[in-house]
């Protein structure tokens, strides 16, 4: 079978690639473009690991075709950060410890983003039910809590700072 | 040791060093790693749980094009070498034979061949073309079944050792050890007793569940020479097992660890390493192995099934005064389940004056068990704590202060011998009944439990070295990989010896070239073992710079005192002026070069640790579920040197027993097929199953730690398997004596109740 | 004089015997004049480990002895893990 040409943006970055069909895009991302910041922790779309944003929408990269994302925009964890800025969710993720291994973190950290990209004061109850998709077995997920909570106070400190 | 130290960085909370990497994608774990010209290897795994293999024919799959390698046991020589490492041994003639198995599989997805090819995907091909042939053999699944007169035998060979029971043939039998825990006359115990209870429990088999499958790199070079880029728990393990394993020498070998993403005991065995390499021999180039998270349930190391049979005595006033038990633990494929653990652990909280314990290390046809925090107690420590609340609810008392009436203390003679030094489960205890959970009112259908747990916390070999800069700033090396925070928490101690501020430490881990020999990260020992090493080798850089400062002053060193980072004079010094670490550093390479210090340790096991957790159970009868809505936990910790990764610690290990409690097992049918090996039907608890977990730190010094450290990784994991059940006990009347508690299980249970 | 005790369940493979003082100055000696005496303990004796006063060594042969000191046989734990 031919590879396929794929073109699109990836961080903000306009690029492309070949793959196979039935390539992921977990896999493109990881073994063709060298962003291993996604992490395969089940290759079915159960532990949230592979989290990435497809135009803005929150994906397991191990569910999508890689050829899916022809002409779209992709986010991966190697872009939430602004050049030497963190994204609150990063900042606020190692203030309160809130990772151990670290390998849900990527995941976490592009739900999480994604999470306040929607809703700039979610409850407890929602980041629960949000993150319910990303595993982590190491935190019991508490500290991992706390920080989305901080790390939306802090946005909406700085959005209300802006405003004034 | 003063039980009152005071520490300037020591019990602060910085940010670790190896957190941005983290939070920004770009920390490599194990299958992170390539290199140019690598290869993919594929595992033929075995779809039968039990079967002799009778031929492996490769030919078509060596034949196919880009397929450069293929291997079956006969490249993993067969060995009868043991390798003592840490806490036990491993038999390397096991291990060797759950690489790749040499004449029968012993589980669903024991390995049978390996392939090495140009892309996975023709790896996986070719993986599907080698034919094996079995004679397929009826499979012992079960504890009843091993045990059973007539049962199927896995291992010919196989006697049991330890204290066979009278009686018994010690061979043919799928026994492997049985050993036992004795002390007064239980019988007169039990006559003696006022109240008696007994019961058999059962815990499924488990697993760890870390979230990164075991993945690794090896590179073989024409010469012999050997690199391997791995996930693990002790790369040092995976250089000694992989070069006993394959007949080389550990020198032949460099283990470079990756980062790692969860272990909990299961990346201490290995799986991949030596197939690798044996890959890598044949192929001539560099082979990536990486297993699918199918793989990791089938066929990586879970932890046992058990069952547990458990009887306790106990005085009117709730003094207890007997204990009896047979524990029996499923060691999966091949021997060295944590049975003997499980017996020293199961009533080591309390002053029970006779008791009898016995416990059976048993083979079946499940994946060869490894480590799972606190590997043995929480199975055994179920049956104790279940038992316990059972006799507070006949006595009537609060189950606090049954438990402060029988908890051990200093001096009290443990079950397994030795008397206990400074311990702190009273002070647990007293916490407990401090805290505002045990006294808040209960919501309808709302239960409470609560369970205390033990765990010894190991010892073993660490090394470590601490550079100076000439800038001042500092270096720490030590060889165990970072699953947690240990880093800053061994950066924290160079600080607290050097007067250094934390952020002008770099601690980083070092591959087997490049540190001396460290066993692995795991047991608890990380911030006591390898934090003892450390903190010596910080004070070994300490005398140096102080013997420099001395060399400044033109003075002997014995005039040199230290004060947070500054040489100061002491009498005979006359009156300098103190130098500051900067000031010496700055100087070093006129006062006789570099400084390194360095220190090894060996040392005994770390101060026993107990914990207790106490959880609010809300269940739904018409459904059986239920959920978590309070938990806290309340660890005597010894102490914690960065507090937020021991809280975290804490509640990792809770919410892991709380999945094994509530809905974690593997389950197989008849054939030994295990019928839920993804995270969809292996339900471990996502965020939106969990409350905040609440943590209390109680802090009762180790005498054997300059600072007073316990290990606090393994403990958590003890209490929330029995707090679980006693909380479900209190919702509904009803005692569950099985695991987990799943809605159906609990259903049924009202339904009959 | 040091003493051992066997109070695990060891009673079988020491005819009985709880606890022996033994004068020996390393653990090593202490074991090596035990095992002459009970030679059955050879076998259980694998799968232990040994506490000197309270404190759990794997490898124990060389830890000194002074007189009063009390050596217990621990079963060895296997593995451990975060
Ligand atoms: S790897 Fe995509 S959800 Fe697990
Ligand atoms: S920090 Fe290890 S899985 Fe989340």
């Amino acid at each position: 079978m031919p590879k396929l040409h794929v073109q699109t943006s990836v961080n903000g970055d306009t690029l492309d690639f070949l793959c196979e069909p039935a390539e992921t895009l977990l896999d493109v991302l990881r073994n063709r473009l060298n962003l291993t910041g996604s992490k395969e922790g089940c290759a079915t779309g159960d532990c949230g690991a592979c989290s990435v944003l497809l135009n803005d929408r929150l994906v397991a990269s191990c569910l999508v075709l890689a050829a899916e994302v022809d002409d779209q925009r992709v986010l991966t964890v190697e872009g939430v950060a602004r050049g030497d800025a963190l994204h609150p969710v990063q900042q606020q993720l190692l203030e309160h410890a809130g990772l151990q291994c670290g390998i849900c973190t990527p995941g976490i950290v592009v739900a999480a983003k994604s999470l306040l990209d929607h809703n700039p004061n979610p409850t407890e109850t929602e980041v629960r039910f949000w993150l319910a998709g990303n595993l982590c077995r190491c935190t019991g997920y508490d500290k991992i809590i706390r920080a989305v909570l901080d790390a939306a106070a802090t946005m909406r400190d700085d959005r209300s700072r802006v405003s004034a | 040791m003063s039980g009152e130290q005071r520490f300037k960085y020591v019990g602060t909370r910085p940010i670790r060093h190896d957190g941005l990497d983290k939070v920004t994608g770009r920390a490599n774990y194990g299958a992170d790693f390539t290199l140019p010209g690598l290869l993919h290897g594929h595992i033929v795994r075995s779809p039968h749980a039990h079967a002799r293999i009778l031929a492996i024919d490769t030919s078509a799959a060596a034949g196919m094009p880009g397929v450069m390698a293929v291997i079956t046991g006969d490249d993993i020589p067969k060995t009868t070498a043991r390798l003592m490492m840490g806490e036990g041994g491993f038999d390397l003639g096991d291990m060797g034979d759950n690489l790749l198995a040499h004449d029968k599989v012993l589980y669903q997805g024991h390995a049978v061949a390996a392939v090495a090819a140009t892309s996975p995907e023709l790896a996986r091909a070719a993986a599907e073309a080698v034919a094996v042939h079995y004679e397929v053999l009826t499979p012992v699944m079960t504890i009843d079944q091993a045990l059973a007169a007539g049962a199927p035998i896995l291992h010919d060979g196989l006697t049991t050792k330890g204290q066979p029971a009278a009686g018994v043939p010690t061979s043919p039998t799928n026994v492997a050890m049985r050993m036992e825990l004795k002390r007064g006359d239980v019988d007169k115990g039990f006559a003696e007793s006022d109240i008696v209870v007994e019961r058999t429990f059962t815990t499924p088999m488990v697993h760890q569940g870390y979230i990164e499958p075991h993945a690794c790199v090896a590179r073989h070079g024409e010469d012999g020479q050997i690199v391997v880029w791995t996930s693990t728990q002790g790369h040092f393990n995976v250089r000694d097992c992989s070069a006993g394993i394959l007949g080389i020498d550990a020198a032949k070998i460099k283990v470079i660890p990756s980062e790692i993403g969860g272990g909990f005991g299961g990346k201490i065995p290995v799986y991949l390493e030596p197939v690798a390499i044996a890959l890598s021999r044949k192929a001539h180039r560099p082979v990536k192995l990486v297993m699918s998270r199918e793989d990791v349930f089938r066929a990586s190391g879970p932890t046992s099934g058990t069952k547990v049979r458990m009887k306790l005595g106990a005085k009117q006033d709730g003094t207890l005064v007997a204990a009896s038990a047979s524990l029996y633990y499923e060691a999966g494929a091949y021997k060295g389940s944590p049975a003997g653990a499980g017996a020293m652990c199961a009533i080591a909280a309390y002053r029970i004056p006779n008791f009898f314990i016995e416990a059976y290390d048993i083979v079946v046809n499940r994946p060869k068990v490894a480590a799972y925090r606190a590997p043995g107690s929480p199975s055994s420590t179920f049956a104790t704590e279940s038992l316990i609340d059972e006799i507070a609810r006949r006595l009537n008392m609060d189950a606090l202060d049954l438990r402060l009436k029988n908890a051990a203390t200093e001096g009290d003679q443990a079950p397994y011998g030795p008397k206990f030094g400074p311990i702190g489960l009273r002070e647990v205890l007293a916490a407990a009944k401090a805290h505002p959970h045990w006294t808040a009112p209960l919501g309808a259908n709302q239960g409470r439990g609560v369970a205390v747990g033990f765990w010894f916390n190991a010892g073993m070999n660490s090394s470590a070295t601490v550079s100076v800069n000439t800038d001042g700033s500092a270096t720490v090396v030590a060889g165990n990989p970072d699953i947690g925070g240990t880093r800053v928490a061994q950066a924290l101690m160079v600080s607290e010896e050097l007067g250094v501020p934390v952020e002008r430490v770099r601690p980083s881990v070092a591959d087997t070239d490049s540190i001396g020999f460290s066993d692995l990260t795991g047991g608890s020992r990380v911030c006591y073992a390898t934090g003892m090493a450390v903190i010596e080798a910080a004070r070994d850089a300490r005398e140096q710079l102080k013997a420099r400062a001395a060399k400044m002053w033109g003075t002997d060193a014995a005039h040199v005192g230290w004060d947070d980072g500054t040489a100061i004079p002491l009498n005979g010094a006359g009156d300098r002026t103190p130098l500051t670490v900067n000031e010496i550093a700055a100087k070093l390479a006129h006062t006789g070069g570099p400084v390194i210090g360095r220190a090894t340790v060996n040392p005994p096991m770390a101060g026993p640790g107990f914990g207790l957790n106490i959880c609010d159970l809300e269940v739904d009868k018409e459904t059986g579920v239920s959920r978590v809505v309070r938990y806290t936990c309340i660890q005597d910790v010894g102490k914690a040197i960065h507090p937020s990764y021991v809280e975290g610690q804490m509640q990792g290990g809770a919410s892991q027993g709380i999945g094994w409690a509530l809905n974690e097992e593997y389950i197989y049918d008849r054939e030994g097929h295990l019928e839920n090996p993804g995270f969809l039907d292996y339900r471990m608890p996502v965020a939106s199953d969990l409350p905040m977990i609440d943590t209390v730190l109680v802090e009762v010094p180790n005498p054997l730690h300059p600072y007073g450290v316990r290990g606090v990784g393994e403990v958590p994991i003890v209490p929330p398997l029995a707090a679980v059940a006693n909380a479900m006990r209190d919702a509904t009347g009803v005692r569950f004596t099985d695991l987990p508690l799943s809605p159906p299980r609990v259903l049924e249970a009202l339904a009959t109740d | 004089m040091a003493t051992i005790y066997f109070s695990s369940g060891l009673a079988p493979y020491t005819g009985g015997v709880e606890s022996l003082a033994v004068d020996a100055a390393r653990v090593g000696d202490l074991l090596r004049i035990v095992l002459e005496r009970f030679p059955a303990l050879r076998e259980p004796l694998e799968i232990m480990a040994i506490a000197v006063d309270g404190e759990i060594h794997q490898h124990a042969d060389y830890i000194p002895l002074t007189s009063g000191s009390e050596v217990h046989l621990v079963p060895r734990i296997a593995g451990g893990h975060r």
